[in-house]
């Protein structure tokens, strides 16, 4: 699988694209900090949110166990999957169970996490994507390249093009209108036709037994209501112990995603509508490992809004697939190594440590720190490559030997400016693609105090 | 009594740009520290430590104590460098009251100025329009100023220095603290977006008409002006202790 860097040069070769792509990011950041900046508690509200989550997280098998007793009193059907393949397994066995070859979804990651579409497809069933720019990816046969805005990557041009194609809409087409009214038709066809809905799941209630999906389409709750069956897949670490916290996460979630003050829809699921059945499968897929680490449980308090992504000047400018990973940017390069260290050794080096992740995300995760530990562990584990392992271990040396380093330098400076530019700017340097070297001095800061100052 | 000062001069200023370290010294000369230069440092360990070469950083983390410890103060014209000894020795020394107090008494050259010797104001005239581009390492690792991303009072003690020398005008950029995609190694291991962000920051600068662009850290500058020199933009970039050094 290519590395982050060779994945984010492709898309930086664009230049014009990653600028827009960049500049389409940076605009929800900004409305991110105006939203925000309307809530003079905001800090403490993050604050608040980061203590209930680390709670939850180290009260994770208590929580699920009060969370599956009250769902079961309210008539819910509560699944446990160990992993991926597990949960496509069981959703798959539900929907057999009522005979349904048509189900309809609203966006969920998690589902994309166990590529659930391309099981259930080979299991005979149709499922539709509901949410419009996950429908749009859906159709280009792709996973989303952002978590909350999954075709952000998209230009109009080129969902004209693909609705002309797959929709039969005008050729040329570019209106935003006109071409979301072409999905909505043809999205509307695929909620009254489908045998089930399913959904994720933003948080879910311990105490109530109860979960809570955010929308900005109404999707959810079309896919939900107009059928019998509803299954909800979330993952273990999306709890919150009671009904009084979720308000803090209704009030960080969409402020931190687009800006909005609340997602357009905030709907409540405690327990299934009359001769109506819904299902809440529990997927673990490596969590509990994670909730077990003590240097990367925090990335658990995550709520799924991607404001560290929106933020990342990394992400914004080397777009979703460069990460190659179902979550991407920020918080994914930290899952994505938890899953598979190897497949993903290059994600928390596609980073510059800049911080803003951190200081933007609403549970406070440490996020570059986290990236920074990862590194370690992928010294550790091996999976540095030798190239990097090696210029660090003979710059380890120099530096502990002071006259072998003052050596190098005074070399370096007498050599490097006497070199012909093929010798110096040639593909063997990084640096100097689009970057001059600094211009070599005549002498070392250390020369200069021996000469000027010391002597004094 | 003046207080003694340790000066740690990052690696690649000692050997690539010593007017950065000259117009250090000569500004808390001038503020009245006894300065001295110990002979034997070399580098903190940054570049090893960021890549995750832990091995490596130990020996020069305890090195860094030996040779830092009896000063009254260590002050560094780097941000990063700070943050480094700072936050990430911690797991080099356990239960150390020596590296305890050196966590405590290193400084970044702005923050030793304004908090430590409680200099507020400037003289000298620099007539320029200046952009003060954020490192974030000070910013968000340090706290030296308040990152655009927390809502809480705006500060941002350099700034406010150099705003108080006659003829600055500190220009507004549209993104006021974004990286400028140095981040050490990450500069040639990620060169393509690296030096797209490089190129971002200075453009937002140049549309904002900074004349001299400046830092707390020379390493982002180094980046930046590569960048600038190779697209021959007219800005000139100086560390922040030139410009401070120039106006004395």
């Amino acid at each position: 699988m290519p590395a982050h860097p060779k994945l984010a040069t492709e898309f930086v070769k664009n230049k014009e694209r990653a600028h827009w792509h960049d500049q389409s990011l940076w605009f929800v950041r900004s409305k991110r900090d105006a939203a925000s900046g309307q809530i003079p508690e905001w800090e403490l509200l993050r604050e608040q949110a980061s203590k209930i989550k680390s709670y939850t997280v180290s009260h994770l098998p208590d929580l699920l166990e009060e969370f599956e007793k009250n769902a079961n009193a309210k008539g819910v059907h509560v699944h446990w999957a160990r992993d991926a393949k597990e949960h496509n397994e069981i959703v798959h066995g539900i929907l057999k169970q009522h005979n349904v070859t048509k189900v309809v979804k609203s966006k969920s990651m998690l589902t994309e996490e166990c590529h659930l579409n391309p099981y259930l497809e080979r299991q005979g069933i149709e499922i539709i994507d509901t949410d419009l720019g996950e429908r749009i990816v859906q159709l280009q046969n792709k996973p989303p390249s952002h978590l909350v805005m999954p075709a952000i990557h998209i230009k109009k041009e080129e969902i004209g093009e693909l609705f002309h194609e797959k929709l039969g809409t005008e050729k040329g087409a570019t209106d935003p209108q006109y071409l979301t009214e072409a999905a909505r038709q043809h999205l509307r066809q695929k909620f009254i036709g489908a045998e089930a809905g399913i959904t994720g799941v933003n948080f879910a209630i311990a105490e109530t037994g109860g979960f809570v999906v955010c929308t900005n389409e109404g999707n959810a709750d079309l896919g939900t209501s107009l059928n019998k069956l509803h299954i909800a897949c979330m993952g273990i670490e999306k709890l919150i112990p009671r009904a009084n916290d979720l308000s803090v996460f209704l009030r960080l979630l969409a402020r931190s995603a687009t800006g909005q003050p609340i997602t357009t829809y905030s709907s409540h699921f405690h327990g299934p509508a009359p001769g109506a059945e819904m299902h809440v499968v529990l997927l673990d897929n490596g969590r509990s490992e994670i909730a077990g680490s003590d240097k990367f449980r925090r990335s658990l308090n995550c709520i799924r809004c991607a404001a560290c992504m929106n933020t990342c000047p990394v992400y914004r400018r080397s777009g979703g697939y460069s990460y190659n990973n179902t979550v991407p940017g920020p918080i994914g390069s930290i899952l994505g190594p938890a899953k598979d260290a190897k497949e993903h050794s290059s994600l928390p080096f596609a980073c510059s440590l800049c911080g803003s992740c951190t200081d933007v995300c609403p549970v406070k995760i440490d996020l570059h720190h986290q990236l920074l530990t990862w590194r370690k562990e992928i010294r550790v584990r091996g999976l540095l490559p030798f190239s990097k392992r090696l210029s660090m271990k003979m710059m380890g040396w120099m530096m502990q030997a002071p006259r072998l380093y003052r050596f190098a330098g005074k070399c370096a400076r007498a050599i490097v400016p006497r070199l012909p530019r093929f010798l110096l700017y040639n593909r063997f340097n990084a640096w100097g693609k689009q970057r001059e070297l600094p211009d070599f001095p005549k002498q070392s800061f250390r020369e200069w105090m021996k000469k000027n100052h010391d002597n004094k | 009594m003046a207080p003694k000062v340790g000066l740690f001069i990052p690696c690649y200023i000692d050997q690539l740009y010593p007017q950065v370290g000259i117009a250090t010294l000569k500004t808390l000369e001038h503020f009245g520290c006894d300065v001295e230069y110990p002979e034997s440092q070399t580098c903190c360990g940054q570049p090893m430590a960021n890549t995750g070469c832990t091995n490596e950083v130990g020996p020069l983390a305890r090195r860094f104590l030996e040779i830092f410890k009896s000063y009254d103060a260590v002050v560094c014209p780097s941000g990063s460098c700070v943050s480094m000894v700072k936050h990430h020795y911690d797991e080099y020394f356990t239960d150390n009251p020596e590296y305890e107090a050196l966590k405590a008494k290193t400084f970044e050259f702005c923050e030793y100025l304004t908090n430590e010797l409680g200099i507020d104001k400037l003289a000298g005239r620099f007539p320029h329009k200046v952009g003060l581009h954020q490192s974030c390492h000070g910013l968000r690792e340090l706290r030296l100023a308040s990152s655009s991303e927390l809502r809480i009072e705006p500060f941002g003690p350099a700034r406010a220095l150099l705003e108080s020398i006659d003829g600055v005008e500190v220009t507004t950029l549209k993104r006021p603290d974004e990286c400028c995609g140095f981040g050490g190694t990450f500069a040639v291991a990620e060169e393509a977006v690296s030096c797209m962000m490089g190129e971002d920051r200075v453009s937002d600068h140049e549309q904002a008409g900074t004349e001299v662009l400046t830092a707390l850290d020379m390493s982002c500058l180094m980046h930046m002006s590569g960048i600038i020199r190779r697209q021959q933009k007219p800005i000139r970039v100086m560390h922040i202790s030139e410009i401070f050094a120039e106006c004395l």
